[in-house]
């Protein structure tokens, strides 16, 4: 039970999670700094990760898959905006294309990671932003309205399997 | 970004719908009620077309549906849509706790091998 509180703000598109943790900032740090300690949390069993680039520096590209049950691979990237090992980190998340490199119009999120001392362990604070007027205004602009229903009806179905 | 595979596409799309304040405030009036796109533009400080384009974009985005009568156009929020943000953002929460479950575990892993001569570098903080 690490999980300390976990906050959905709806109105701001934001997910902050506290998480507690019996270990030294520096351990905790290596989950994320070390890629093949980050594949074994960062995706679910079903749908394991595989990092390939992985500089944590300001500046710095991390490129990495998913790999559903099915062999598909869906990849992603990150941007490090700032890093303060082993304090803090932020970087942005994206979308990215069959060879890895990321698809422009495509939505962007932006991770805060914070580690502190916290009653001789350590205490992650993660804020996961979904913060993009301007990319949205961008996804219009750019013709992509079908993608956007073609999403949502995606959704549908597989909350309708979650129903179900 | 990809945190379940396929379905977190879908839930940024329907996200960034809801990402400006207009259109958030769109939704919310309209849930109480139906309301007519030149009432929706009186409440606002813009022209009656810039309130048109985000009722646009919310209807695309499956969030209001917009009914014709008469000269009027009315706009109504789709609650089923709304309960799908909310349930993408608690996907996400989901995701997370998975993810610190599995953090623990990696941290876990590490006080059960403490006898054992590991050569990992990041173990020398910890006892």
């Amino acid at each position: 039970m690490s999980i300390t509180s976990l906050d959905k703000d709806f109105e701001n598109l934001t997910l902050t999670l506290i998480a507690d943790f019996d270990a030294p900032a520096e351990r905790v740090w290596q989950l994320w700094a070390d890629p093949r300690q980050l594949e074994r949390w960062w995706g679910p069993p079903t749908y394991p990760a595989t990092f390939k680039e992985h500089d944590l520096t300001p500046g710095g590209d991390v490129t990495y898959y998913m790999t559903s049950p099915e062999g598909e691979t869906h990849h992603g990237w990150w941007r490090i905006t700032s890093a303060n090992p082993p304090k803090s980190l932020e970087f942005s998340d994206g979308f990215a294309d069959q060879d890895g490199k990321p698809i422009a119009e495509m939505p962007v999120n932006t991770m805060q990671l914070n580690l502190t001392e916290h009653d001789g362990g350590t205490r992650m604070e993660l804020r996961s932003v979904y913060d993009s007027k301007e990319q949205m205004e961008q996804l219009i602009s750019m013709g992509m309205e079908e993608g956007l229903r073609l999403s949502v009806g995606q959704m549908d179905a597989l909350l309708a399997d979650d129903g179900e | 970004m990809v945190v379940d595979g396929v379905t977190d596409e879908a839930v940024d799309q329907l996200f960034h719908a809801l990402a400006d304040t207009t259109r958030r405030d769109i939704v919310r009036r309209c849930v109480q009620g139906e309301a007519s796109v030149s009432r929706l533009a009186a409440a606002y400080p813009m022209s009656f077309a810039a309130v048109q384009k985000h009722v646009a974009v919310l209807e695309r985005a499956g969030l209001i549906t917009k009914e014709r009568r008469g000269r009027e156009q009315l706009v109504r929020t789709d609650p089923e849509a709304v309960e799908r943000a909310h349930q993408a953002l608690d996907q996400l929460a989901t995701t997370w706790r998975g993810r610190v479950d599995r953090m623990s575990e990696l941290l876990a892993e590490d006080a059960t091998s403490h006898d054992s001569a590991d050569n990992d570098p990041t173990r020398r903080s910890h006892p």
